[in-house]
């Protein structure tokens, strides 16, 4: 098996990158449960996104992609703080995270 | 680094902003809750756009790049900084007393003297990084004003669609920026376009740019990704509705002209199909979809769909004269969201705001200064001679058929047509029907300035359109693409 003596190349960072980020979007849009599911999801994104950069950023021996990696992780906490304060705001009027209770506006 | 005082000149605006965020700050933690005290907090975040905004002619002159390259000013950011702060400084003047909870509080002006600041700094974005970093400074703030009335199902629902698609938006948008980082080798916008000067554009340059080009069409609420934007316009307090209606798309098409003019000027035959779908989709989902709405908040929502996709088929031109024709429609947008939102936030029945588009029946004969107000922006919106709408149609459509692209200014003019029904349907409301229960007298008065400031713009806007095209077209020179 090629695949598995092969060094690792900047291709298979960008595959996983890859694979993680269309699992996180497949993670919003099929996910019909709960919103925590969903926030996860976007943490998944967020991640695949911060592999992208530092794979790039090693092969190309350039540092800023690993700074904006680092720039990425302290947003994704305060979007994280962010996204979490709605929902507990969202879950006292509604008395439910379910995504399909998301309904009240249509159209 | 280089800390001189060019440095600090090039970015007052910003500071002086971050300065009165500050403030508000202290005024919030310390102040005592008092009926005076809202006051007080709306009269500095004034201050600090009327600050902001006097200090854009403070600017030096020419394009400048500061903080390594991640920061730009030149006459065409500085122009459209203007409008941010301009819609800022009406938005906030619209909250006045009566918002009821969430809004009668000094973090909400905090929040959106944040939000507007995030905005500056898009506008300015040189760079990926700063792109970004702008981009969710803006975003933050707006998901929490728009869940402001915690006590509201709807609000906070609101915020909650905003925020979870916002967050997507902002996903999909990072990954197209990790892809254009790669394949040119650098965050810069200069490096970028640079790279692209030398060979074939690569697969994943284009993979990069459909993301990053995706990312933006969900900020600027452009069809197909515009399916949070009716929702959270009608969720959200109208205050906030009007925040959103008024400056967030002003500072994010301007990014979008930044990322495709200045960045990726090299491969503008990929991203001008993205654009022009983009419009296409987003004129007719806009035009389709308020025809049957029966709250005015989800009606200007598709309205301001429809704006974008007229917007981006100036964007989709790729030329200067395409540039020139997204500032002024931008102008003119700006005030169309600022006047029609003034007269919606001083429709009241009882005390109470309402919203829905039947409220409006027989308004000429109660309130007849703001049925001509509304008659008139709809008019505008409608793209009726000699109305300043009308000229910022012609201008994108001008500039679209100058560029070849001949059957999406056809589309357009189509779709104006399917528009103009529904804004006239509201005059008829207005003019024609009987009012089942008259509105509030007197609610109007705090709005008088931002309305009549929006109308003397709008049935003016014919006799200044020869300067301000002039001037609009010497700014969009200054884009990389053409320099």
């Amino acid at each position: 098996m090629e695949l598995f003596t092969s060094e690792i190349t900047l291709a298979h960072y960008l595959s996983v990158a890859a694979i993680l980020f269309v699992l996180g979007v497949f993670g919003i849009f099929i996910n019909r449960k709960n919103v925590i599911t969903i926030l996860m999801s976007i943490e998944l994104i967020l991640l695949s996104v911060s592999i992208n950069l530092v794979a790039f950023s090693a092969y190309s021996a350039d540092l800023s992609g690993q700074i904006f990696s680092l720039f990425i992780l302290t947003v994704a906490a305060a979007e994280a703080a962010i996204g979490l304060a709605i929902l507990v705001v969202y879950f006292r009027n509604r008395g439910s995270i379910a995504v399909e209770d998301i309904n009240v506006m249509k159209g | 680094m280089d800390f001189s005082s060019l440095t600090f000149l090039a970015a007052l605006p910003e500071f002086i902003l971050i300065f009165f965020a500050l403030i508000l700050v202290l005024v919030a933690a310390f102040a005592r809750q008092s009926d005076g005290h809202m006051k007080t907090v709306r009269t500095i975040s004034l201050v600090g756009y009327a600050a902001g905004f006097a200090a854009l002619f403070l600017l030096p002159q020419g394009a400048t790049e500061i903080f390594n390259g991640m920061f730009r000013i030149d006459g065409l950011t500085a122009y459209m900084k203007g409008l941010v702060l301009l819609g800022g400084f009406f938005a906030c003047w619209l909250v006045s007393d009566g918002w009821g909870e969430g809004i009668d509080r000094a973090e909400f002006h905090l929040l959106v003297l944040m939000a507007i600041l995030g905005m500056l700094l898009m506008i300015s974005a040189n760079d990926l990084i700063s792109l970004y970093m702008a981009l969710e400074l803006q975003s933050l703030p707006l998901y929490v004003v728009a869940a402001m009335r915690t006590g509201s199902l709807k609000s906070s629902e609101a915020g909650l669609k905003y925020f979870l698609l916002g967050a997507l938006s902002s996903g999909m948008l990072l990954y197209g920026a990790s892809m254009v980082y790669g394949f040119s080798g650098s965050t810069g916008f200069t490096e970028i376009a640079a790279s692209l000067t030398t060979g074939d554009i690569s697969v994943g340059m284009t993979v990069g740019m459909v993301f990053l080009l995706s990312g933006l069409a969900f900020k600027i609420s452009a069809a197909p990704f515009h399916m949070w934007t009716p929702d959270v316009y009608e969720g959200a307090p109208t205050p906030v509705t009007a925040l959103f209606a008024i400056v967030p798309k002003v500072a994010s098409i301007t990014l979008m002209l930044s990322v495709t003019y200045n960045a990726l000027g090299g491969m503008a035959m990929q991203w001008q199909q993205i654009l022009i779908a983009l419009s296409v989709i987003s004129m007719i989902v806009g035009a389709t979809g308020a025809i049957m709405q029966q709250n005015i908040k989800r009606m200007l929502a598709y309205s301001s769909i429809a704006h974008m996709g007229y917007a981006l088929a100036g964007l989709a031109s790729g030329s200067i004269e395409g540039a020139t024709s997204v500032v002024i429609y931008m102008t003119t947008y700006v005030f169309m969201g600022a006047g029609s939102f003034a007269i919606i936030m001083s429709m009241r029945r009882d005390g109470a705001p309402v919203e829905r588009i039947s409220d409006l029946s027989g308004l000429s004969s109660t309130h007849p200064i703001q049925a001509a107000g509304m008659m008139v922006i709809m008019f505008s919106m409608a793209g009726i001679p000699p109305l300043a709408g009308f000229f910022a149609k012609w201008y994108v459509f001008l500039a679209a058929v100058d560029a070849g692209l001949v059957p999406l200014a056809i589309i357009g003019v189509l779709t104006s047509v399917i528009g103009a029904f529904y804004y006239l349907r509201i005059i008829r409301l207005m003019y024609f029907q009987e009012a089942d229960a008259p509105l509030d007298k007197g609610g109007e008065r705090n709005n008088r300035l931002v309305l009549f400031a929006s109308l003397a713009v709008i049935l003016l806007f014919f006799l200044f359109i020869g300067p301000v095209h002039d001037h609009a077209s010497s700014i969009s020179g200054a884009l990389a693409s053409f320099s």
